[in-house]
């Protein structure tokens, strides 16, 4: 059986006026979802023949280089600052990408999606003192912002922050954006990769950019490529580099692809479509 | 050195050991580093918080005699990214980075075009950045390298935090009305004692050292 499309289940939680933590059982048909799933998800059904087209991209990183030949253009660009009364601020990035990274990101999810749109929130680079604070306040507009998914080539270190950022990422999750974040290189513990309501990525050393691999050992739940990958750098220019973060937009580009395909997805659904599409289970691809 | 600060230093030593020590200690690993991965140059950068810049303290190979002490803002470049970020990460062919070569060769006409960093990373904190550079070219990287990266860093750290801890004592002894100026004071009266009075006052601080439970 071939189905073309998961059907859009149409479900508005604000309309349904269902009490909000138990289900009576006269409003069992109410939420009845006609979602249809083929008998076996494959890369094909996942992702054949979507260009990234309409799915919505968030870069939270060091900014983005406008016009840059391998990136594109942008749909819009912020820096993230924290005003006086702690507020937060997001004002026209004008700067640009203050390391070469945020590009990079950008560039390798331009590569395989190339339709989606990108924008780019830029916290870092303002200051070095107080800049958890503006990668939370950063990570709240995102989500606020309802991109269909965000990358975080980056995590904290910083205790105190775990339970906003936990806070945030579930926020997401029940919000449909997906939060694609990297797996700290280094064995300590940082947030959020660590939380189950985001997609962590770890590297894998293969050179093709679409193959990515579930791994049954948690918290790394996903390896993406991350090892001798061409991206873009600052000036128009490429470079070769490695490392988790550069595995995080590999994955953060399926996500588009698939998201684009299938908008209906929830991030439940999603890592749903990921594990069984991931090169190493089982089943055709 | 004069009398005071030697005595400061051989206190706030006896308290954490010494800045000299740890100092050597960070450019060892840095040579190791350097050796292990075949690299021309190794650094350690660590973090001023007061100004938000990026200090070289340690470094082997191309540059050593120009960039010890050198400075750069924190906020930004590689460097600033991998310290912000507290991620590791490696890029090559970083010459065709200008603000790269603003970051590490500044006043050195050294631009390295390969680039390993890893942060320092002690409890929740970052102190500053390890940085290998120029890898040989014929090696493509692998992940084993990152991991050997990861465990340099890591030690790394311990030795910087320790000679964090060396330099906050030796300032917390060196201030005039600090609280444990008194500790100075004492050991170079003390010290300044002799033969028998000498003894006496040991004796003395070790009664009151064991009276306080040290």
């Amino acid at each position: 059986m071939r189905v073309t499309e998961v059907a859009a289940h149409g479900w508005d939680a604000s309309q349904a006026a269902l009490p909000a933590w138990s289900l009576p059982k006269d409003a069992v048909d109410r939420i009845a979802l006609p979602m249809r799933w083929p008998e076996q998800v494959t890369r094909e059904w996942a992702v054949g023949g979507s260009t990234g087209k309409g799915a919505k991209v968030c870069i939270l990183d060091s900014g983005v280089e406008k016009g840059h030949p391998l990136v594109g253009e942008l749909e819009n660009a912020v820096v993230i600052s924290i005003g006086e009364n702690e507020e937060i601020v997001a004002e026209e990035d004008t700067e640009g990408d203050v390391s070469g990274h945020g590009t990079a990101c950008a560039g390798i999810v331009h590569a395989l999606a190339p339709d989606c749109s990108i924008s780019s929130v830029r916290v870092l680079g303002s200051t070095f003192t107080g800049s958890g604070a503006v990668l939370l306040g950063g990570l709240r507009y995102a989500v606020e912002q309802g991109f269909d998914v965000i990358n975080m080539s980056l995590s904290t270190t910083k205790k105190p922050f775990a339970g906003v950022l936990h806070e945030l990422a579930d926020s997401a999750y029940f919000k449909r954006t997906v939060l694609v974040a990297s797996a700290h290189n280094m064995p300590v513990e940082s947030y959020p990769w660590r939380f189950s309501s985001v997609i962590s990525v770890g590297s894998h050393e293969e050179p093709d950019p679409l193959a990515f691999f579930y791994n049954p050992s948690p918290p790394v739940e996903f390896f993406a490529r991350g090892v001798n990958v061409e991206v873009p750098w600052l000036g128009g220019r490429s470079l070769t580099v490695s490392g988790n973060s550069f595995a995080t937009p590999h994955m953060t580009a399926i996500c588009a692809l698939i998201l684009a395909k299938h908008p209906e997805l929830t991030p439940f659904q999603l890592k749903s479509v990921l594990y069984l599409t991931a090169t190493n289970v089982g089943g055709e691809k | 050195m004069t009398e005071k600060s030697e005595l400061q230093a051989a206190v706030a030593a006896g308290v954490v050991g010494s800045e000299d020590a740890f100092r050597a200690l960070l450019s060892a690993i840095v040579e190791v580093a350097r050796s292990i991965f075949g690299a021309k140059a190794s650094s350690i950068l660590l973090l001023d918080e007061e100004t938000e810049e990026l200090v070289f303290e340690a470094v082997v190979g191309e540059g050593e005699d120009s960039l010890l002490g050198t400075r750069f803002p924190a906020g930004k470049g590689i460097a600033g990214w991998v310290l912000a970020t507290r991620t590791p990460l490696v890029i090559e062919d970083v010459q065709q980075d200008p603000r790269f070569a603003k970051d590490v060769a500044e006043g050195t006409g050294y631009v390295p075009s390969g680039l390993m960093a890893a942060p320092l990373l002690h409890d929740e904190r970052a102190l500053g950045v390890l940085s290998v550079l120029d890898r040989p070219e014929q090696s493509l990287f692998t992940l084993k390298e990152m991991e050997l990266l990861g465990l340099f860093a890591n030690q790394a750290s311990i030795a910087v935090d320790l000679l964090l801890k060396a330099r906050k004592a030796e300032r917390v002894l060196g201030q005039e009305d600090g609280e444990l100026e008194v500790v100075a004071r004492l050991a170079a009266a003390v010290d300044a004692l002799e033969d028998s009075r000498r003894e006496a006052g040991l004796r003395l601080l070790r009664e009151l050292a064991d009276m306080l439970g040290g």
